[in-house]
């Protein structure tokens, strides 16, 4: 680690907000514990990707001015989601293409813009976790993750890092979970059947836990795990490797 | 073919039920993906050369009016025809004219998408003559009066016990206990009824995959050299292509051979590849006497320029309909058009219409799998996602999903009320899910927990959470 503290501005993201804030915390630790200073701008709520998504371009605008606004004034800006992250990564240049102040503006924003793993990793060059989890893991890849911003290796540097833990690639590790955002609501029917295909791919390497790295994947997968009546526990994997497992309970399940 | 894309919820969920097609979607979704990895991994220069195919498809569209003109004077250089269809219905008629200048009765196919487009074989079958396909797929698919449900595997949907119920009702002049429990059996009574129609036909007809500008050439690949004795065997050989199957000369027709076929299947090379250049010439042994290449249109110059311009670098290969996962999932029928996939639903409204097709831009996870193995580097979850945005400017949108995306917009950008909400929300449902940490039904969310819990939040919200510990804001 170099000696500067970096100024780090968190994009809690709308999922982790409501309903997981552990995994911001584990954000929080994993990179004060790397010599990051973390600011969390209460202005902020949505990416805007599900607006995106839609074609709804304008809604879209309009959050994508408000993150810009309020976090281009930090040295990086992470985001414990891959799908959130490309969407700022990627698409806010895409966004403002015609306007050009915006468009300047979303490029600085982007090139400073971090999904949590790639951030520890490849800019802050964490190698070591201090935590011991003693469960055999596998690790589902996200694709907006994986294919726009190209993680893959960064997730299991961390978690082979942890004492204990035994990590088993799925067969199909990089298939989609069929969640797809407003996709697994508005073709319901095709998104549990992409699901299953998932769960059993996971059921197969007979790991008792899978992490991922976007919480909209993991509350799918484990909302299908826990309707089919399956034990396996699905956890965000920053929450792993902060050792913050004991403070809630898997995703979907009592604590 | 008809479109049905508006029924493609209907559709979906018929396939999702539909075991026999689940079972064979079961095998291909393992099949040509792995396939494709391991001939990708077996050339190092894959990746290199998928660049290149993608430049060469770029620049050829950059110059398409330069490339077509030239295509049409080589080819009447060697002596064959280009016609040029504005849309089906001209690509039909003209097709039509040629068959009755020279009296044809019966008119074998090659494997066609364009012959698929045009709906060529109802409408040679409704101008009384006998159209036979020459592809097994298709012959099955055309034995059981059904559209293809894959642009390479056009009976992929279908087991062994359909061909042979297909089979057994159609030939009825083979003894009725004859044996047709092995595919090669299947294989053998095709090839062998396909035999007689191949040297009774007067005009056959095949597809293009490329056309090539330096040479007047139309170039075909396939597994069973069905598309040979088609072009070879009667009097006419008409081509049916559309504009954007043009290549500039045979170097770069090769360059993209050599993706294709690994994108595809996962074959180094199909097992023909057949040139056409002409009719047949003075010291040919063998060939047509007349050669036309019906050039066809249907929207596609429409796209050149605009948002899904880059989707004209298509080169067929399948790639993207193989390792998508809604395709695995429900199969090629459910799209309602003969272009299913992420091909299909980038394709489909371009040709017929967004009104027509509003489902399929929108029936995708947009994992991004199509964009990572296509051939030509088309990014297709962009291109759906621009068609979303037509339809979200000025088309069919359920009004309850814009009023959806505007009460959420409408908080999103009012910080302040919105954490004050989200606070009390998160409150209730996490007080009220503590018990399971779960829901296994919840007031309008139906789409989700009719199949999955929906799992409950942790109680407090982290910016309420942030604030009591009085984290760092500025
Ligand atoms: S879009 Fe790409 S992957 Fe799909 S068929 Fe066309 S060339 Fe192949």
């Amino acid at each position: 680690m170099s000696g500067e503290e970096k100024n780090v501005g968190l994009f809690v993201t709308c999922l982790v907000d409501l309903f997981r804030p552990t995994v911001a915390f584990a954000a929080v630790k994993l990179m004060s514990e790397a010599g990051c200073s973390i600011c969390v701008p209460e202005r902020q709520t949505c990416c805007g990707q599900p607006a995106f998504n839609s074609g709804d371009r304008h809604d879209a605008r309009k959050m994508a001015e408000m993150v810009i606004e309020e976090f281009e004034k930090f040295d990086y800006v992470v985001a414990p989601s891959g799908s959130c992250a490309a969407m700022i990564k990627k698409h806010y240049p895409e966004l403002f293409s015609d306007q050009a102040d915006w468009h300047k503006r979303a490029l600085d924003l982007s090139r400073k813009t971090y999904e949590l793993m790639s951030f520890l990793t490849d800019v802050l060059d964490v190698k070591e976790v201090e935590t011991t989890l003693n469960r055999k893991v596998t690790y589902h890849d996200s694709c907006s993750g994986l294919r726009e911003l190209g993680i893959k290796d960064q997730p299991r540097t961390l978690m082979n890092a942890v004492e204990g833990l035994d990590l088993v690639e799925g067969e199909n590790a990089e298939r989609c979970c069929g969640f797809g955002g407003t996709f697994c609501l508005k073709y319901s029917d095709i998104s549990t059947r992409i699901a299953d295909d998932k769960c059993d791919d996971i059921l197969k390497t007979e790991a008792d836990m899978v992490l991922g790295g976007d919480l909209g994947c993991l509350m799918n997968i484990a909302g299908r795990l826990t309707r089919r009546g399956e034990t396996v526990e699905v956890r965000h994997v920053a929450e792993v490797l902060a050792g913050m497992c004991d403070d809630v309970a898997p995703i979907s399940r009592k604590g | 073919m008809k479109l049905n894309a508006h029924n493609f919820k209907e559709n979906a969920a018929k396939a999702l039920k539909d075991e026999d097609l689940q079972a064979s979607l079961a095998k291909l979704g393992t099949g040509f993906p792995l396939k494709r990895l391991a001939a990708a991994a077996r050339l190092p220069e894959f990746e290199a050369l998928r660049d290149q195919a993608r430049d060469i498809k770029d620049h050829t569209l950059r110059h398409l009016d330069f490339y077509l003109e030239k295509f049409e004077c080589k080819v009447q250089e060697t002596g064959g025809h280009v016609h040029w269809a504005r849309d089906i219905e001209d690509g039909r008629k003209i097709v039509y004219d040629i068959c009755e200048s020279v009296g044809a009765k019966t008119v074998t196919k090659g494997k066609s998408m364009i012959g698929e487009e045009m709906a060529i074989n109802e409408y040679l079958e409704e101008k009384g003559l006998i159209p036979v396909e020459t592809d097994l797929g298709e012959y099955i698919i055309q034995l059981r009066n059904e559209p293809p449900s894959h642009i390479i595997a056009p009976a992929i949907h279908l087991r062994k016990s359909h061909v042979e119920e297909a089979f057994r009702k159609t030939h009825t002049e083979l003894p009725p206990e004859r044996n047709l429990d092995e595919p090669e059996d299947l294989l053998k009574e095709a090839r062998a009824m396909l035999r007689k129609k191949f040297i009774a036909a007067d005009v056959g007809i095949t597809g293009a995959n490329f056309m090539i500008a330096e040479t007047g050439s139309t170039v075909i690949v396939t597994n069973e050299g069905n598309g040979d004795l088609t072009q070879t065997l009667p009097r006419v050989h008409i081509v049916l292509c559309s504009i954007e199957k043009m290549v500039p000369n045979l170097e770069d027709c090769a360059t993209l051979l050599r993706v294709l076929a690994r994108s595809a299947t996962g074959q180094e090379q199909s097992v023909y590849t057949t040139f056409s250049t002409g009719p047949k010439q003075m010291d040919d042994p063998d060939g047509p006497d007349q050669f036309h290449v019906v050039i066809l249109d249907n929207g596609r110059s429409r796209m050149l320029g605009h948002d899904t311009h880059d989707m004209l670098r298509c080169i067929r290969c399948s790639a993207c309909i193989n390792h998508c996962p809604v395709y695995q999932s429900v199969g090629g029928h459910a799209y309602g058009s003969i272009y299913p996939g992420p091909m299909g639903s980038v394709l489909t409204p371009a040709i017929y219409g967004l009104e027509q097709s509003c489902d399929l831009p929108n029936a995708s996870t947009m994992c991004g799998k199509c964009e990572e193995v296509c051939p030509v580097r088309i990014p297709i979850p962009q291109m759906l996602r621009s068609w979303r945005e037509k339809q979200w400017e000025d088309g069919p949108v359920p009004i309850l999903q814009r009023l959806a995306m505007s009460v959420w917009a409408f908080w999103a950008v009012r910080p302040k009320a919105y954490h004050f909400g989200a606070k009390i929300k998160m409150r209730l449902l996490g007080l009220l899910g503590r018990k399971n940490g779960h829901f296994k039904s919840l007031l309008f969310s139906k789409a989700w927990t009719k199949s999955r819990d929906f799992p409950a939040p942790e109680g407090k919200t982290f910016q309420q959470l942030w604030s009591e510990k009085g984290g760092r804001r500025s």
